[in-house]
C-alpha cells in the first residue's frame, strides 16, 4: 500500500459534553477519492474543520505529506496542498466569478504586497483562473457577479477556487448541498473528471454520488469510524447497515 | 452612461479646486482659500480612513488620533527649536507608523463591535495623553510660531498650503487607486467581503490589514501636519473622538469604497456645518438627525445616489445585513 | 502617601466602579442580546443627570429629583428605541455607530438649548450631606458611600434577575444565541424593548446619582461612554459578571492610579519629567489594561459561552 497522503491518528474533539470526533484514525492515499459518510451529527464537518485547521483538535495528530500539521495555522495548509471547500457556500459575493478564482490563484502566487500593478489585468492571475473555471465548466460565466450565479454554479465556483490553489488533497464538504438532481449529476461528472488527478476527502449525504465516485469509504457515527473499505465492502457491512444505511431503508 | 457622470463630477470638482485660488484672489476673499484648504486637509484624512474603512470594512473610530500625531509633531519640533520641513514630515510619518503598528496590531486581533470600541478607546487614550503633556499646552493646546518649511516653500503661507494640500490630496487618491486595484488591495477587499474564505485560500489576512492600517495612519498624519500649518495651533481636541466621528461621516457621506467619496464627503459636511451655523447657533441639533437620515436612506453615499456603480465593474457597496 | 489617603481613594475607585457598572450592565446586555452598538447610552446618562437636577430645582428635594429622573430616563430611552433604534437592529455596525453618533450630537445640543452650556448645580440630598466614620480615623462622604451601596444592591438585584428569573434566562440565552431564542417563539421585540428599557433606567440612575458630585453639563456622558466601552471589552460583551468585575477593576485602577502614580514616579525618579510621565501614564493605565486583556483574551475576561 502506498504511503498515505493524509492520516489522522486518534483525533478527538468535544464541545462541552458533546463528542464530535472520537479517537478517529483514518488515512487518504494520494489521488484517491475517500468518502466520509454518516448520519447527521456524526461529526463530518467538524472533521473537515480540524483537517483544514479552522478547529484545533483536543487530542491526536494530523499528518500531511509526511509532516505533522496538527498545530499548523489554517492559512498555511493550502500552501502544502491541503485545501477545503465549504458546505455553506463561501465565496466573494460582490466580485465576479473570475475575480473569485483569481484571488485563489493570487493566494498561491507569492506574497501580495504588491501595490501598483492592477490585479484584474494580470495574466499571471487571469490565465490560471480561466483554466480553473474551464475545468469546472464555468468559463462562460466568468464575468458574472458571484452573487448572481445559480446555487449550483456557486458550488462549482467553490471547487474552481479550490482547484486554483493546486491542491494535492481537496477537502470537499458536501459539494452537492442544496442541489437538485440535474446539478448533482453535473457535479458527479466533474468529480469523475477530476478523479485520479488529485486526492479527495469527500463528505456527502448523496449516496448515489458517493458510490459512483469513491475509491474507499469511511463511515462515521457519533464521531467514530465504524467501518472503512471499498464501496462494495461498505455496502455489505452489517454494522454500517444497522447504524446508517438501515435508517435509510427504514425510511423507504 | 453612468460611469461618465461620476467621472465628470470628479473632474469638475478637481478643476474647481485647482482654480479656486484664482477666484479667491480676484474676489479678494483670501478666506476662501483657508476654508477650502481645511476641507481638503480633512478630505485627505478621510481618504486615509477610507482605505481601511471603505475598502477594508474596518470601522475605525479613532483615526483622528493620527491627525493629532501629525499636528503635534510639528508643534513639538517647533517647541524644541527644530526648524525646517523634512523633520516634520519624516517624524510625523515615523511616529504615526510606529503608533499605528502597535495599536493596529492590538485592535486587529478583534473584529466587529470590539474593533470599533477599541479604536475609540485608544483615541480617547491619546486624548488624555496629549492633555497630560503640559509642555505642549496640555488641555489648552499651544500656538506655534511657524509651520513647515520645505526649502523655499512655507507651508504656513495660505497659497502654498492650499496647493500643497491639493497636490497631496490628488496624489494620495491616485496612489490609493493603484493600491486598491493591485494585489494588495484585492486582499483587503476580499477580506472585507469574506474573511474566512481568505484564510481558507491560504492568505494570512492580519499582516495585510495591519499594513493597510499603518498606511492609513500615515496619510492621516500628513493631514495633521498640514492642519498644524493651517491653524498654527495644536490641541488635544484634534484627537477628540467627535473628530474621528466626523471623519467617519465624511467617508460615509461620500460613499464607502469609492476613491473620491472622502473628498465629496468633506466638502458636503463642512459646507453643511457652515450653512447650518449661519442659520442657527444650535446647528448641531440638526446635524444629528440629518446624519441619521443620510445613514438610513442614502446608504451608498452621495456618489452612490448620483451614479450607482454596476456590480460587475468593481465591488459594489456592502449590502445591509 | 498615607494609608488613609489610599483607603479613601480606594473607596472613590469603588464608587466610580459601581457607577461604571450601572452603565456597563445596560450596555453589555444591549450589545450582547440585540447586537446593537449604542453610542447614545452616554446621552441617557447625561439626561438622567439633567432630569435629576431639573426635578430637584423644581421640587426642591434632591431625593425626589433622583427618583423622578429614573422613570424619565426610562421613558426617554424607550422613545429613542421606538423612534430610531428599531430600524438599526438589522443594519451593520457602521450604520449603528453613525446613527447613534448623530443621536449624541442631537442630545448634547438639546441639553445646550434647554439648559445652556454652563454646568447646572444639584444639591446632595439633605440626609446624605456630610461624612460618616467608617473606621476610626477614616471619614468618607455619606453620599458617595450611598452610591456604593446602591450600586452593589443593583448588582445583586441584577444577579438575581439574571440567574433566577425567566426573563433572566431569556437574557442569558439571547446573549449566547439570539436566533435560537427567536426561533423558540419568544417575542423578541418585547424582549429587546425590555432589555433596552432596563439599560436606560440604569444609565439614568447612574447619571442622577452622580449629578450632585460632578458638573452636569452638555457632553458629560461622552467620556463615560468610552470608559464603559473599555469596561465591556475587558469584561466580555454580553456578560453581567464580566461587566461587574471589569467595572470595579477599571474604577479602582483609574482612580488609584491617577492619584498615586505621578507621586510614586516622582519619588522614585526625583525629576520634573517624572511627574509628567506619571500623569500621562496614569491617564493611559486602563487602556493599557484593556490592551493587555485583549492580547491574552480577545473576547474579554468572561465572554458568554457560545461566542
Amino acid at each position: 500500500m502506498a504511503e498515505p497522503l493524509l492520516s489522522t491518528r486518534n483525533l478527538a474533539k468535544s464541545f462541552g459534553g458533546l463528542t464530535a470526533t472520537d479517537d478517529l484514525s483514518l488515512d487518504v492515499l494520494p489521488r484517491e477519492v475517500h468518502a466520509v459518510i454518516g448520519p447527521n451529527g456524526a461529526g463530518k464537518t467538524t472533521l473537515i474543520s480540524q483537517l483544514s485547521g479552522e478547529l484545533q483538535p483536543d487530542a491526536g495528530s494530523i499528518f500531511f505529506d509526511g509532516q505533522d500539521i496538527t498545530a499548523l495555522p489554517a492559512w498555511r495548509r493550502p500552501h502544502l496542498g491541503l485545501t477545503r471547500s465549504f458546505q455553506i457556500t463561501s465565496i466573494f459575493r460582490d466580485m465576479s466569478a473570475l475575480q473569485n478564482v483569481a484571488l485563489a490563484v493570487q493566494a498561491h502566487a507569492g506574497h501580495s504586497f504588491r501595490f501598483w500593478r492592477p490585479a484584474a489585468q494580470d495574466p499571471e492571475l487571469l490565465e490560471p483562473a480561466r483554466e480553473a473555471l474551464r475545468q469546472v465548466g464555468l468559463q462562460h460565466r466568468a464575468d458574472v457577479a458571484a452573487a448572481a450565479l445559480a446555487h449550483g454554479e456557486q458550488r462549482q465556483l467553490e471547487i474552481a477556487m479550490a482547484l486554483a490553489t493546486r491542491p494535492k488533497l481537496l477537502l470537499l464538504d458536501e459539494p452537492m448541498a442544496g442541489m437538485g438532481p440535474e446539478e448533482s449529476a453535473k457535479m458527479v461528472e466533474l468529480l469523475q473528471k477530476l478523479k485520479g488527478t488529485l486526492a479527495f476527502l469527500l463528505v456527502e449525504h448523496d449516496m448515489d454520488a458517493v458510490f459512483a465516485v469513491a475509491d474507499r469509504i469511511t463511515v462515521l457515527v457519533y464521531g467514530r469510524a465504524i467501518a472503512t473499505g471499498r464501496p462494495e465492502e461498505i455496502r455489505g457491512n452489517e454494522n454500517v447497515r444497522q447504524a446508517y444505511l438501515g435508517e435509510e431503508s427504514l425510511a423507504v | 452612461m453612468r460611469v461618465d457622470l461620476r467621472l465628470l463630477l470628479i473632474l469638475l470638482v478637481v478643476a474647481c479646486l485647482a482654480l479656486l485660488p484664482v477666484a479667491a484672489l480676484l474676489a479678494e476673499e483670501p478666506y476662501w482659500m483657508r476654508f477650502w484648504s481645511r476641507i481638503m486637509i480633512l478630505g485627505l484624512a478621510a481618504a486615509g480612513l477610507n482605505l481601511i474603512l471603505g475598502f477594508g470594512g474596518l470601522v475605525s473610530f479613532g483615526h483622528a488620533m493620527y491627525v493629532a500625531i501629525g499636528a503635534y509633531t510639528v508643534g513639538a519640533l517647533r517647541h524644541h527649536g527644530v526648524e525646517g520641513g523634512l523633520p516634520d514630515i519624516l517624524v510625523a510619518l515615523g511616529a504615526s507608523a510606529g503608533v499605528g503598528l502597535l495599536i493596529g496590531a492590538i485592535c486587529l486581533r478583534t473584529s466587529g463591535i470590539f474593533f470599533i470600541m477599541i479604536t475609540l478607546a485608544f483615541a480617547q487614550m491619546t486624548y488624555f495623553f496629549f492633555v497630560s503633556l503640559e509642555q505642549y499646552g496640555g488641555d489648552d493646546g499651544m500656538r506655534i510660531a511657524s509651520g513647515t518649511q520645505l526649502g523655499p516653500l512655507h507651508l504656513d503661507d495660505t497659497l502654498t498650503l492650499y496647493y500643497s494640500a491639493f497636490l497631496l490630496l490628488c496624489g494620495v487618491i491616485f496612489l490609493t487607486w493603484r493600491l486598491v486595484n493591485a494585489r494588495f488591495g484585492m486582499v483587503i477587499r476580499g477580506a472585507r467581503s469574506n474573511e474566512q474564505r481568505m484564510a481558507a485560500l491560504g492568505i494570512p489576512v492580519f499582516r495585510y490589514r495591519l499594513t493597510a492600517y499603518v498606511i492609513s495612519a500615515m496619510i492621516c498624519a500628513l493631514a495633521g501636519v498640514l492642519l498644524a500649518n493651517l491653524t498654527l495651533y495644536i490641541s488635544p481636541a484634534y484627537t477628540h473622538w467627535t473628530r474621528s466621528g466626523e471623519l467617519l461621516i465624511m467617508v460615509i457621506l461620500g460613499g464607502l469604497g469609492t476613491l473620491f467619496g472622502p473628498v465629496i464627503g468633506a466638502i458636503v459636511l463642512l459646507q453643511l456645518e457652515d450653512l447650518l451655523a449661519h442659520i442657527t447657533q444650535h446647528w448641531q441639533l440638526f446635524l444629528g438627525p440629518i446624519l441619521i437620515l443620510v445613514v438610513l436612506f442614502a446608504r451608498g453615499g452621495l456618489l452612490g445616489l448620483l451614479a450607482p456603480r454596476q456590480i460587475s465593474q468593481r465591488p459594489a457597496e456592502e449590502i445591509d445585513g | 502617601m498615607s494609608t488613609t489617603l489610599l483607603l479613601i481613594q480606594t473607596l472613590n475607585g469603588l464608587q466610580f466602579g459601581v457607577m461604571l457598572f450601572l452603565m456597563a450592565a445596560g450596555l453589555t446586555l444591549v450589545f450582547g442580546i440585540m447586537n446593537l452598538v449604542n453610542l447614545a447610552h452616554g446621552s441617557l446618562y447625561m439626561m438622567g443627570a439633567y432630569f435629576a437636577a431639573a426635578a430637584t430645582s423644581w421640587t426642591g428635594n434632591p431625593l425626589l429629583g433622583i427618583a423622578l429622573a429614573i422613570p424619565a430616563a426610562l421613558i426617554l430611552g424607550l422613545l429613542v428605541e421606538l423612534i430610531t433604534l428599531r430600524t438599526l437592529y438589522q443594519r451593520d455596525h457602521l450604520d449603528q455607530v453613525l446613527c447613534t453618533f448623530g443621536l449624541i450630537l442631537f442630545f448634547n445640543e438639546l441639553a445646550r438649548v434647554l439648559w445652556g452650556s454652563a454646568a447646572i448645580p444639584m444639591a446632595i440630598p439633605e440626609s446624605f450631606t456630610g461624612f460618616v466614620t467608617i473606621i476610626p480615623g477614616l471619614i468618607y462622604p455619606k453620599w458617595r458611600l450611598a452610591i456604593i451601596v446602591v450600586g452593589l444592591l443593583v448588582a445583586l438585584l441584577l444577579y438575581v434577575l439574571i440567574t433566577h428569573t425567566r426573563l433572566g434566562m431569556l437574557i442569558r440565552a439571547g446573549a449566547s444565541n439570539r436566533a435560537m431564542v427567536g426561533a423558540l417563539g419568544v417575542n423578541i421585540s418585547l424582549l429587546f424593548t425590555l432589555v433596552f428599557g432596563l439599560g436606560a433606567a440604569l444609565a439614568g440612575l447612574a447619571g442622577a446619582m452622580v449629578a450632585p458630585l460632578l458638573s452636569v453639563e452638555p457632553g458629560m456622558g461622552d467620556p463615560i461612554l468610552i470608559l464603559t466601552f473599555v469596561v465591556i471589552v475587558i469584561g466580555g460583551i454580553g456578560s453581567i459578571r464580566g461587566a461587574f468585575i471589569a467595572s470595579l477593576l477599571v474604577g479602582l485602577i483609574d482612580t488609584v492610579g491617577r492619584a498615586f502614580l505621578p507621586a510614586l514616579l516622582r519619588e522614585a525618579f526625583q525629576t520634573q519629567s517624572a511627574n509628567t510621565v506619571g500623569a500621562a501614564l496614569a491617564s493611559m493605565l486602563i487602556y493599557i489594561l484593556m490592551a493587555a486583556v485583549l492580547f491574552f483574551r480577545p473576547r474579554g475576561l468572561f465572554p458568554p459561552k457560545g461566542r
